[in-house]
C-alpha cells in the first residue's frame, strides 16, 4: 500500500541557519504516529514545512508526497484545498487559532463551506453534529457563543471540530493538550482516539510528553537537532531505546510507582543550531561517543523490522543498555 | 522522626473576584482549611491541578501574604507580621523559587550579581566574603564562574533555574518553597535540575515545599504528598505510596490520566465535566459534580479530611463516611 504522506529529506533553513537538517517520515494511511523531542528539536517546524505554513524567508528543501503527488512548493491554490481539507493541524495554542469575534458557528460554517459540498442547511446541521461529536454539551444553543465563552478543554475541542470539518485523512496535532490540566488532557486525548478510529484518520502527534505519545501512538519518532534519530513502535521503542538521546529521555522519566531510582539526566543542553557540531549532534552530551561519531552525521538505517537508528555505535548503544560488557 | 519545622494549621484565605464587566464580585476560595506539617529535611509535595490553591497555599506558608483565618509556625514560633525585623529574621531562613526562571531574573543584570543580590540586601559577610559564597553558589549548582559573568539571557532554561536556585540558597536557608520549579524544563533538563535539588537537599539538611501538577515528578523528590482540590487538601500519605495505591477518587482520577510508557489508555478513568472553577465551588464534596462514585450525601456535606490507617488521611464520604464503616462491617 503506498503511503499517504511521504517527506524525504526535508530541510529548512531560517536566513541562512538549518534548523531541519535532512528529515524522512512515512506515514501510512490510519496510522498514528508520535514524534517527540526537546524544544527547538523541529517538531513543529517539520510540519509547518511540509503544509506550507512557515513564513516567506524560510528556505525549505526535500520533498513531501501527498499519495504520491508532490506537494512542497505546489501552488497556493492547491495547498489551500490540502490544508484543512485532507490535512488538518491543530496548533499549540489554541486560543490564537479562533476569530474571537466570530461566533462558533460561523467559524466552523466558514470551514465546512471551504472543503464540503454542503450549502444553507446541510451546513448548520453538519456544525451542529461536529459540535456534538465532540462532545460540547448543548450543542445547537452553543453554536452562537463565542471562543471567549468556552473553557480552555472546550476551546481545544471546538479546535478538533474545525479541524474535522474538512473530513481530513491526517489530522496533524502540536501539543494538543500541553496547556491543558491532567484530567482535561485525559479527555482531550480519549476524544482524538475515538474520533480516529469513527472516521479511520491518521494522526500526528506532536507532544514533549512521553507517555501522552506513548499511549497514543503506534509509531514515535524521536528528534534531535533537527533530524530524526529513532524511530520504532511505540511499545518498543519505550521498552528498549536503542540511541543514547532517546535512552536518555526515558531514563530521564520519574517513574510513578515501584522503587525510585536516581535520574539519569542527560548532561549538558541541546546544542545552538548557530554552532552545531560536525558530525552526531548529539556527541557533545553522549556518554558513548567516540571519534567515529563526529566526522559525519549517522544517517538513519535500519536495525530491525519496523526500527531505524541514526548512530554509528548502534550495536553498542543497544549492549550497553541491555548491560553486556561493550566490546 | 525529625521535629516539624512548619506547621500550618486550618489556614484560609478568599479573594473577590468580579465576573464580566458588569457582574456582581463572588469570593473566590483560594484556600480553605488546609492543615500541613513539614518535617525537617523532609519534602512536602502539592499536586492538583491549576487553579486548586497550591501557590497561594506557598505564598501564606512563606509569609508572603497573610491568610484570613489559621495560622502558620515556623520553628515553633508563629509567623511574624510582615515588615517587621522579626519577620525579616525568619524569612532570611525561607526562600522561594518560581517557575519562570527568567521572569524571576533582571535582564540587565548578569546572574552572579543577581545571586549575590539577597547578601547585599541582608548585609552577610564582608565584601571579600560575598564573593567567596557566590563561587560557592555556583560550584553547587554545578555552574562556572564564566556562566556568572553572562547575563540571562545568554543562559539556557535549565541553567537559568540553577542561577535562580544559587541565589534562592545564598542565605543558607532552612526551608525552601518551589513552585513549579521544572514545568518549563525539558524532560532532560527537568532530571538534572531534580537531581540537584534532591543532592542540595541532602548536603544542606533543606525543608522543601515542592509544588508542581507533574506527579512523577512530585513523587520522584517528596517524602510526603498532598493532593489539593478546589483549595482544600482531599489526599495526604507517604509519596511512596499515594499513587502507587490512592484512595480518593480525585487523586484515582489524576493518577490514571497521568500517562506511562508501556501502558495503553485501556481502563483509563476519564472524568466527565469541565474544569472546576474555583469561582463556582459546588456545596458538599467539590469534587462531586465529576466524581464517578459520588452518592447523595456528597452533594449536601463536607468530607473531612481523616486519618484512614497508616500515615493515609482521605476527605472522601465513601472512604471515611458511615458507608465505608458499614461496608467494612459487612
Ligand atoms: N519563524 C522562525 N524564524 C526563525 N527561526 C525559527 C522560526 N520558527 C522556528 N524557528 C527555529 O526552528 C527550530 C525548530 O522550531 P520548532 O518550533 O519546530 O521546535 P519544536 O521542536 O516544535 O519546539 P517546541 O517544543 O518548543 O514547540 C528552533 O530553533 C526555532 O527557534
Ligand atoms: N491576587 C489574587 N486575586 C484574585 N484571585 C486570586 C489571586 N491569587 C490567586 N487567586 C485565585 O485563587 C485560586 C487559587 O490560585 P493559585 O493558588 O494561584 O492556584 P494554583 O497555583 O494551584 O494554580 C485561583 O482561582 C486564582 O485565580
Ligand atoms: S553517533 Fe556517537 S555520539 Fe552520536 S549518539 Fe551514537 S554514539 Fe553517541
Ligand atoms: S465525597 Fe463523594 S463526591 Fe467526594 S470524592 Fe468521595 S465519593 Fe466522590
Ligand atoms: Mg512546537
Ligand atoms: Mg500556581
Amino acid at each position: 500500500m503506498p503511503p499517504l504522506v511521504s517527506i524525504q529529506g526535508l530541510s529548512v533553513a531560517f536566513n541562512g541557519m538549518p534548523v531541519l537538517r535532512g528529515v524522512d517520515l512515512t506515514l501510512q494511511k490510519g496510522e498514528a504516529l508520535g514524534l517527540v523531542g526537546e524544544s527547538g528539536s523541529g517538531k513543529s517546524v517539520t510540519w509547518l514545512a511540509a503544509l506550507g505554513l512557515l513564513p516567506r524567508h524560510a528556505q525549505v528543501s526535500g520533498s513531501v508526497r501527498l499519495d504520491g503527488r508532490d506537494i512542497l512548493g505546489a501552488p497556493a491554490a492547491e495547498l489551500d484545498q490540502v490544508r484543512g481539507g485532507r490535512v488538518a493541524m491543530i496548533f499549540q495554542d489554541p486560543a490564537s487559532a479562533l476569530n474571537p469575534v466570530l461566533t462558533i458557528r460561523k467559524q466552523l460554517c466558514e470551514s465546512l463551506a471551504l472543503h464540503r459540498d454542503l450549502s444553507g442547511e446541510a451546513v448548520k446541521a453538519e456544525a451542529r453534529r461536529l459540535l456534538d461529536l465532540v462532545g460540547i454539551p448543548d450543542a445547537a444553543r452553543r453554536l452562537s457563543a463565542y471562543p471567549h465563552e468556552f473553557s480552555g478543554g472546550q476551546v481545544q475541542r471546538i479546535m478538533i471540530a474545525m479541524a474535522l470539518a474538512g473530513n481530513p485523512d491526517l489530522l496533524v496535532a502540536d501539543e494538543p493538550t500541553t496547556a491543558l490540566d491532567a484530567t482535561i488532557q485525559a479527555q482531550i486525548l480519549e476524544l482524538l482516539a475515538s474520533v480516529r478510529r469513527e472516521m479511520g484518520m491518521a494522526m500526528v502527534l506532536i507532544s514533549h510528553d512521553l507517555g501522552v505519545v506513548a499511549e497514543n501512538c503506534d509509531r514515535v519518532a524521536v528528534m534531535y537537532a533537527g533530524r530524526i534519530v529513532e524511530e520504532a513502535p511505540a511499545n518498543q521503542l519505550f521498552a528498549d531505546p536503542v540511541h543514547p538521546y532517546a535512552q536518555g529521555l526515558i531514563g530521564a522519566l520519574p517513574p510513578l510507582d515501584g522503587p525510585r531510582r536516581r535520574l539519569t539526566a542527560i548532561p549538558g543542553t541541546v546544542p545552538d543550531p548557530a554552532m552545531m557540531p560536525s558530525g552526531c549532534a548529539f556527541a557533545p552530551r553522549c556518554a558513548l561517543a567516540t571519534e567515529q561519531c563526529t566526522p559525519a552525521a549517522p544517517s538513519l538505517a535500519p536495525i530491525a523490522d519496523g526500527r531505524t537508528v541514526a548512530c554509528v555505535r548502534a550495536e553498542t548503544a543497544r549492549r550497553a543498555l541491555l548491560g553486556v560488557a561493550a566490546e | 522522626m525529625s521535629p516539624p519545622l512548619v506547621e500550618v494549621s486550618a489556614i484560609s484565605r478568599s479573594y473577590s473576584m468580579r465576573s464580566g464587566m458588569f457582574g456582581r464580585s463572588a469570593a473566590v476560595h483560594a484556600v480553605d482549611g488546609v492543615s500541613l506539617t513539614i518535617r525537617r529535611g523532609e519534602t512536602l509535595g502539592l499536586v492538583g491541578e491549576s487553579g486548586s490553591g497550591k501557590s497561594t497555599t506557598g505564598r501564606i506558608v512563606l509569609g508572603l501574604e497573610p491568610p484570613d483565618r489559621g495560622g502558620v509556625k515556623f520553628d515553633g514560633k508563629p509567623m511574624a507580621a510582615p515588615g517587621t525585623r522579626e519577620w525579616r529574621a525568619q524569612r532570611v531562613r525561607m526562600q522561594m523559587i518560581f517557575q519562570d526562571p527568567l521572569g524571576a531574573l533582571d535582564r540587565r543584570l548578569p546572574v552572579a550579581a543577581q545571586i549575590r543580590e539577597p547578601l547585599d540586601i541582608h548585609g552577610l559577610g564582608t565584601p571579600a566574603e560575598r564573593e567567596e559564597r557566590l563561587r560557592e553558589l555556583l560550584r553547587a549548582v554545578e555552574l562556572t564562574q564564566a556562566h556568572g559573568a553572562r547575563y540571562p539571557g545568554a543562559l539556557s532554561g535549565g541553567q537559568r533555574q540553577r542561577i535562580v536556585l544559587a541565589r534562592a540558597l545564598a542565605t543558607k536557608p532552612d526551608f525552601l518553597v518551589c513552585d513549579e520549579p521544572v514545568s518549563a524544563l525539558d524532560v532532560s533538563i527537568q532530571a538534572q535540575v531534580v537531581n540537584l535539588l534532591a543532592d542540595l537537599q541532602a548536603q544542606l539538611s533543606l525543608t522543601l515545599m515542592f509544588i508542581s501538577h507533574d506527579l512523577r515528578v512530585v513523587r520522584q523528590i517528596s517524602t510526603t504528598v498532598a493532593v489539593m482540590y478546589l483549595g482544600r487538601i482531599v489526599e495526604l500519605g507517604s509519596a511512596d505510596d499515594l499513587f502507587a495505591r490512592p484512595e480518593h477518587p480525585y487523586t484515582q482520577a489524576l493518577v490514571s490520566a497521568s500517562p506511562a510508557p508501556g501502558r495503553r489508555s485501556a481502563g483509563r478513568i476519564v472524568l466527565a465535566g469541565d474544569p472546576p472553577n474555583p469561582a463556582a465551588r459546588p456545596i458538599g464534596c467539590a469534587f462531586h459534580p465529576r466524581c464517578p462514585r459520588a452518592i447523595a450525601r456528597c452533594a449536601s456535606e463536607v468530607p473531612v479530611l481523616s486519618a484512614v490507617g497508616g500515615d493515609r488521611q482521605v476527605a472522601c464520604h465513601l472512604v471515611t463516611g458511615p458507608q465505608a464503616e458499614t461496608r467494612d462491617a459487612a
